[in-house]
């Protein structure tokens, strides 16, 4: 076990990289990026290793739980700061330490003229870091930290170039509603205080059948909102498409490796509480399945080619919830789908990167087009991750997207068909948005001046990326063709995952296997026909018409954010309105009433004393009158 | 005759007093109110000692006389001595003493 136990290195290292890059300022300007690739690849080889070393051992010895030091102790509460090293957290440490560093390689290129590129590549580090932490922690509270660095990092990264007023809202905005969703984290770090008295997995995961089923529900709940704040899950999903300020590489690396996953991660990884509250569970699937529809609705609308890309992950994020409340049955398709969604949509994301770099940073698709003539590279990569999330087999995307539409129609009752059929149509929209994208991009004619057409707009010259660029999103795009499929002979990630999700009977669908796969590929070919004969083959208007009443909500995200605003904003800033009102009028006002009463009523009774004998008798007179009075009307 | 007599004729002896002392400016015209009030409360004192059938009454009317005796002395003291100082006999003049 000697390598496992050098698991900490893992986070030591780009965190260590992150501190020396701040610390160091403008001295590493020079090589500061090369340090952070290095760190970051450093890392991947160690999750090899220790990825090699879990292979070597039995199904049942691959958990290793790694004692670092005592972290918390107070009161009854002890928390001790350890790592879990089983089959998830390695399967998530090599696709953040993977994904990472080949992100990490085009960010050398993709922000080589950025004067700050040293600086980005610290916190690309501490993003690194941050979500390892988060995937080994072996308790709740380790965990929270690894949480909230991902929330510090992507508030650091997203708001990189602050400059920009629009883009330190956006960085504003992702951080505030991850807050809500760690609001959930803590009150159920408490409630397990409360029922277990501890924090760490191991105890809480033992204890957890013996506890009421209240407070399970509560946890489950709490978890569960969590989850929606880090995954972009509805109803705290409008940060999202926002987010998409910050540098390309950043948004490949929100969306595919680490922080949006961190949610699912939390579900599947709280399975054992999960399984005692089948209200959560069912809460976790519902959500799920909302947000993989709106999600897939507003990709629909978007014509900024990050934003589709963003509302996809959205989406596809929403697939693996929808899995991940499915309970057991589901949770290794999650996870499954999570890595090769991680690998297709970061190349996906590096692709669009190399599409901005060649256009002078456009980012509006009605302005590109027949950019596969001049970019073949990228347009070829990009083509496999399309390929992948629309799930045309035999690329990575179908074989995990359609377990989870298979795993969506197990069930009893109303719950099988209803979340099966979300899923399924969920699929074809997917691809109806993909394509269009695909299309609308690469394909159908240019809709940019390229110095010889009369088309309004600045100059292009479209052209491929350098190979720094090019490299990782070739690597990337094997992995879009081929890791599902690889993962997938012979059940080998499912019983690798084994361990962790426990080992689950095969369960039947309400409808047979092979409807299903079919019904859902016919969904997807008629999504993409669509998307061809509207953008591709007819021609694309390069002001976008006014469209549907549908088309113009998804614009807007649905809606999103101006209910919010108007669901949580405006009574919160009506409420703190009156609460300054009241504090003025009626907190303050006493205080001073208070003051200025005694002023009067002393500046009155000062005029009392007059100094005049003949008042004084008076006062006296009539004092001992009114005694006499009393006396007397007493004694009748 | 009934003793009633003597507290009512008591009671309008004080109040004539009191009225004297509020009313009147003049500091020697005061202070005679408060004798009569003075007076009238020794008034009282011996009717109820004669009610009682003790002599209770009489002996306190005696010692209001002496410290009313003493009272005169101090009191006519001070009224000289504001009149020589302020030369004026009005107790209104003197509230030197009020703040």
């Amino acid at each position: 076990m000697d390598t496992l136990n050098l698991a900490w290195l893992l986070i030591a290292i780009p965190l260590v990289s992150s501190a020396v890059l701040l610390l160091l300022g403008r001295a590493s300007d020079a090589w500061g990026h090369w340090l952070g690739v290095l760190a970051s690849a450093a890392s991947a080889v160690l999750a090899i290793v220790i990825l090699v070393q879990l292979l070597g051992l039995g199904a049942d010895d691959r958990v290793a739980n790694v004692h670092l030091f005592d972290w918390i102790t107070a009161g009854d509460l002890t928390v001790s700061a350890g790592l879990l090293v089983d089959p998830l957290s390695v399967t998530f440490a090599l696709l953040i330490t993977f994904v990472g560093t080949l992100i990490h390689i085009y960010a050398v290129a993709y922000m080589s003229h950025d004067a700050d590129r040293r600086r980005f590549f610290a916190y690309l580090n501490l993003f690194i870091a941050a979500m390892l932490v988060l995937v080994l922690a072996d308790s709740y509270a380790l965990l929270f930290l690894g949480w909230e660095g991902v929330g510090l990092a992507s508030y650091l990264l997203i708001g990189f170039w602050n400059q920009n007023t629009e883009y330190a809202v956006a960085a504003k905005k992702a951080f505030i509603m991850n807050r809500v969703g760690d609001m959930g984290m803590l009150v159920a770090m408490m409630a397990m205080f409360a029922t277990f008295g501890a924090v760490d997995f191991e105890t809480v995961f033992g204890a957890a059948s013996g506890a009421g089923q209240g407070a399970m529900t509560l946890i489950g709940l709490m978890l569960v909102l969590a989850a929606c704040g880090k995954s972009a899950q509805f109803p705290l999903q409008a940060w999202l498409g926002d987010a998409m300020a910050g540098p390309t590489p950043v948004s490949a690396l929100i969306h595919a490796a680490t922080m949006v996953t961190a949610g699912v991660y939390l579900i599947v990884r709280s399975g054992p509480i999960f399984e005692h509250t089948p209200t959560a569970q069912l809460v976790a699937a519902i959500i799920g399945a909302i947000t993989l529809l709106f999600g897939a609705i507003v990709g629909c609308a978007k014509d900024d080619v990050k934003k589709v890309l963003a509302a996809s992950t959205m989406s596809q994020i929403g697939y693996m919830m929808l899995a991940a409340g499915l309970g057991p049955i589901g949770y290794a398709f999650a996870i499954f789908h999570l890595i090769t969604h991680g690998f297709f949509k970061a190349g996906m994301f590096l692709g669009a990167g190399s599409v901005m770099h060649g256009m002078g940073d456009e980012v509006n698709m009605r302005g590109f087009g027949n950019l596969s003539k001049y970019m073949k590279v990228t347009w070829i990569t990009f083509m496999a991750g399309w390929l992948a999330i629309i799930g045309i087999p035999p690329f990575s995307g179908f074989w995990s997207k359609d377990k989870i539409i298979e795993t969506a129609f197990v069930g009893e009752g109303w719950q099988p068909w209803v979340f099966g059929t979300v899923a399924m149509v969920g699929a074809g929209i997917t691809a109806f948005y993909m394509s269009r994208l695909f299309f609308m991009t690469f394909h159908g004619k240019a809709r940019w001046n390229d110095g010889k057409n009369d088309l309004p707009g600045p100059e292009r010259h479209p052209h491929e990326s350098p190979a720094l660029m090019t490299v990782p999103m070739i690597v990337l795009a094997v992995g879009a063709i081929a890791l599902g499929g690889v993962l997938s002979i012979g059940d080998t990630f499912v019983s690798w995952l084994e361990p962790v999700t426990g080992h689950v009977e095969h369960h039947e669908p309400v409808l047979s296997v092979p409807v299903i796969t079919v019904t859902t590929i016919v969904l997807v070919l008629i999504g993409a026909f669509l998307a061809w004969r509207q953008y591709a083959a007819s021609a694309v208007p390069v002001t976008p018409p006014t469209g549907t009443v549908l088309t113009r909500a998804a614009r807007v995200d649905l809606y999103q954010d101006a209910v919010n605003e108007g669901v949580f904003m405006r009574p919160g800033q009506h409420l703190t309105r009156t609460l300054v009102y009241a504090d003025t009028a009626v907190v303050d006002g006493a205080v001073n009433g208070l003051g200025s009463g005694t002023l009067g009523w002393g500046e009155r009774l000062r005029r009392l004393q007059n100094g005049f004998v003949r008042s004084y008798a008076a006062v006296m007179l009539i004092g001992v009158i009114g005694a006499l009075v009393v006396v007397l009307a007493s004694r009748v | 005759m009934s003793l009633v007599n003597y507290l009512v004729l008591s009671g309008i002896l004080f109040s004539i007093g009191s009225i004297a002392v509020l009313t009147r400016r003049n500091a020697i015209v005061a202070f005679m109110g408060v004798e009569l009030m003075l007076n009238a409360a020794n008034l009282t004192l011996v009717t109820f000692g004669r009610l009682h059938g003790d002599l209770q009454g009489q002996v306190i009317a005696f010692f209001v006389m002496v410290v009313a005796a003493a009272e005169v002395v101090i009191g006519l003291a001070i009224i000289v001595s504001i009149f020589r100082t302020r030369g004026s006999a009005s107790i209104d003049d003197a509230n030197l003493l009020k703040s």
